[in-house]
């Protein structure tokens, strides 16, 4: 790109609850005005109304995949786009709305008569990389902002980011935060993928695994321990194991 | 007048989700007047069901980043009522605080980001950073400021972590609280530039007056964004007052012939819910601060402008930066401590509502002897204004017709207002979504 122009970056929205976009604003003044100086904001529903017919250096999608339609308009913006940008669980994996992907009366239970109406089709909740390509993930449910930064950071840079791959307990065992097993609770950060700094241990709540797992994730594993140390029923240990991360187990 | 007027917003900008206004007039005949939602819906209601009490509010919090810690009162509180948990009177504070930090938050983004380019003729906040620097960096300071608040009591305030039926996973410490009340107290210079700017702006607000009827949760003690019952009032005054667990009863959702979402409605044939709702309903509470700014603005119940939501979130912002220093103080004064959460005493079906900074938000559910959820219900804010925006639709149309304004001034009026509701269509709940054949 010519050394005058700043890049540019767009955001766009698939099914979710907004909250990754939400977490962009709030950086605060410093940090928003100085990502500013660096790139330019091009399109962005939720804050503007101008949108761009040039080529769009980065562009950041939130949501799932959840309905055929939706396919086209990824499929556009994956060709306006040099670098395609992921955040959020929804958007990464499914997220929590992939929970219906076990279920099938969902509609029925939520539209009762209604359900059968057209437009309430609501197909599988899947990651956006199941429609199109996907160069960068950012993780969580919401996504790390922190993180977030460091991807755009390392692409003003030139170079690459690299999301950990060890799983939550090791940045729980760095922080020192103690065990919600040895508090009588429950945690899936032994199968969780890290890189969120462990914030829910250390403010007493059992992680979830939103950021999805680590990679050869031992799930039976995970539930014999939800089973015999924190005393859950196999189907809730079942049902717990799939929280955040539906789509990734079976 | 034989105007023509085409008008095909697709996916409006600056609100959260999508929504479509549709506007025919063929020389002089309005043809069609529509507001609709065309978003994916998301089935909450369904997820939740199976789920230890302890997850659902966790899951719940999803249906909105926005008002994720309204989603999560409401979920806990209506697990509450289901589990008989009472809890501690500094359960009860801290979570009062942490909703005025929500609604500070959110209003600070809506009136800033989403209503000020209109007022200054821009079409985002970001294009007025070379001719609006400081108001631009004001509205992130202040932004960020509510974060800090919120995530000290909450975790996070996208989704928080600590907040779980019968009490909170983690309290702050009193030197965290005299920290994060120091800083609001030296946010007051940004609120009163917030005043003078919105002050500035107020009259390019459009005139537009239909009286209809404004529910909100109210409370005895206070203005009611976390407690207290619902109320209702008409543009004549008159109040009703019903039970938390009726919320059917005053909710009423209806499938509409020509609507594209469920609809509410109670005495009259649609209500609105919202700032200027609780503003009107509950107008006595508010701090004595917020009220000269409502004087100062020049909104006083009860305000029949829609267009005004924006002006009562204004006051609210300063009602709840008011309302936060006194509860700080409070808990500093009193200290704070570690509790054990409250446990169930019994397992059966609650609901709760809450305000959220769009409006009234109910949650129910029921639970199994294994505190397993078998139901859930949740009516959130933005589907119950539907009527009343589809409502003001119908009666603005003609009023801009007669004053003959043209098709880019109607397409702002209509947009503009569907804004001031600061709807919050992601939640998708409830929403259906029809397509015309046009
Ligand atoms: S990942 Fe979580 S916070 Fe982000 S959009 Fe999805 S549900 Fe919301
Ligand atoms: S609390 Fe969770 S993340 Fe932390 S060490 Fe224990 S199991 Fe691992
Ligand atoms: S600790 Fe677990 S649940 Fe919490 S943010 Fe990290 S991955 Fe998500």
């Amino acid at each position: 790109m010519p050394a005058t122009r700043k890049p540019t970056l767009a955001f766009f929205d698939f099914a979710s609850c907004e909250g990754c976009q939400i977490e962009f604003t709030n950086f605060g003044d410093a940090a928003t005005l100085e990502l500013l100086s660096h790139v330019d904001i091009v399109e962005f529903r939720e804050a503007m109304t101008e949108t761009t017919d040039q080529r769009i250096d980065f562009a950041l999608i939130e949501g799932s995949y959840t309905r055929e339609e939706d396919r086209a308009r990824l499929a556009e913006i994956r060709k306006r786009a040099r670098v395609v940008i992921a955040y959020g669980a929804c958007a990464s994996t499914g997220g929590i709305n992939a929970l219906k992907n076990h279920q099938d009366d969902f509609a029925d239970y939520v539209y009762g008569d209604d359900a059968t109406m057209s437009h309430l089709r609501s197909g599988t909740a899947r990651p956006i990389s199941a429609a199109i390509e996907v160069d960068y993930e950012v993780l969580g449910c919401p996504m790390s902002k922190e993180e977030l930064l460091n991807v755009i950071s390392n692409l003003l840079h030139g170079t690459r980011y690299f999301a950990p791959t060890y799983p939550v307990c090791v940045q729980c065992k760095r922080r020192e935060t103690i065990c919600r097993y040895d508090e009588g609770d429950h945690c899936m950060g032994q199968v969780a993928r890290a890189g969120c700094g462990a914030p829910c241990p250390a403010d007493g709540v059992p992680c979830e695994a939103c950021r999805g797992f680590v990679e050869d994730a031992n799930l039976p594993a995970l539930e014999k321990v939800l089973v015999e140390r924190a005393g859950f029923s196999q189907k809730r240990a079942v049902g717990k194991s799939r929280m955040f991360t539906a789509n990734l187990r079976s | 007048m034989s105007q023509t007027i085409n008008i095909d917003v697709h996916h409006l900008t600056r609100v959260e989700g999508h929504g479509n206004i549709l506007i025919n007039v063929a020389d002089g005949v309005i043809e069609q007047c529509e507001w609709q939602v065309p978003e994916a819906p998301r089935f909450f209601e369904a997820m939740v069901r199976g789920r230890h009490y302890s997850e659902v509010a966790r899951i719940t919090s999803r249906i909105c980043g926005i008002c994720s810690i309204g989603h999560s009162l409401a979920s806990v509180k209506a697990t509450e009522v289901a589990l008989g948990i009472e809890v501690t009177p500094q359960t009860r504070k801290l979570r009062t605080l942490l909703k005025h930090a929500e609604n500070f938050d959110s209003h600070v983004l809506h009136v800033y980001v989403l209503v000020a380019p209109d007022l200054l003729g821009a079409q985002s906040a970001f294009a007025l950073l070379p001719t609006h620097a400081e108001v631009v960096a004001r509205a992130l300071r202040l932004k960020r400021l509510a974060h800090e608040w919120g995530s000290l009591i909450g975790g996070r305030t996208t989704h928080p972590t600590t907040v779980l039926p019968g009490g909170f996973s983690k309290v702050p410490t009193v030197a965290e609280l005299t920290a994060m009340r120091d800083k609001l107290a030296a946010a007051v210079p940004d609120l009163e530039a917030t005043l003078e700017t919105i002050a500035a702006l107020a009259p390019a607000i459009p005139a537009f007056d239909r009286p209809t009827e404004y529910m909100a949760v109210s409370s005895d003690e206070e203005y009611g964004l976390y407690d207290g019952h619902i109320q209702t009032i008409l543009p004549d005054g008159d109040r009703a007052r019903y039970e938390v667990a009726d919320y059917r009863s005053c909710t009423n959702e209806y499938v509409s012939e020509k609507s594209t979402a469920k609809y509410a409605k109670n005495r009259l044939d649609s209500y609105a819910a919202g700032a200027l709702a609780r503003f009107n309903v509950n107008y006595d509470s508010l701090h004595p601060e917020a009220k000269k700014v409502a004087e100062s603005l020049g909104i006083q119940p009860i305000c029949t402008n829609p267009y005004f939501n924006s002006v009562a979130q204004v006051v609210e912002i300063v009602h709840s930066a008011h309302e936060g220093l006194r509860l700080f103080d409070e808990l500093i004064a009193e200290g704070v401590t570690e509790e054990p959460l409250v446990q169930p005493t019994r397992f059966a079906s609650g609901a709760s509502a809450v305000e959220v900074p769009r409006g009234i938000l109910f949650h129910e559910y029921s639970y199994d002897e294994e505190g397993l959820c078998t139901e859930a219900n949740c009516i959130i804010p933005t589907g119950q204004n539907h009527a009343n925006i589809q409502a003001d639709f119908d009666a603005l149309l003609p009023e801009l017709l007669a004053a003959g304004k043209s098709e880019d001034e109607m397409r702002l009026a209509f947009e503009m207002l569907v804004r001031a509701y600061d709807p919050c269509i992601s939640c998708s709940t409830h929403y259906l979504d029809v397509e015309f054949v046009r």
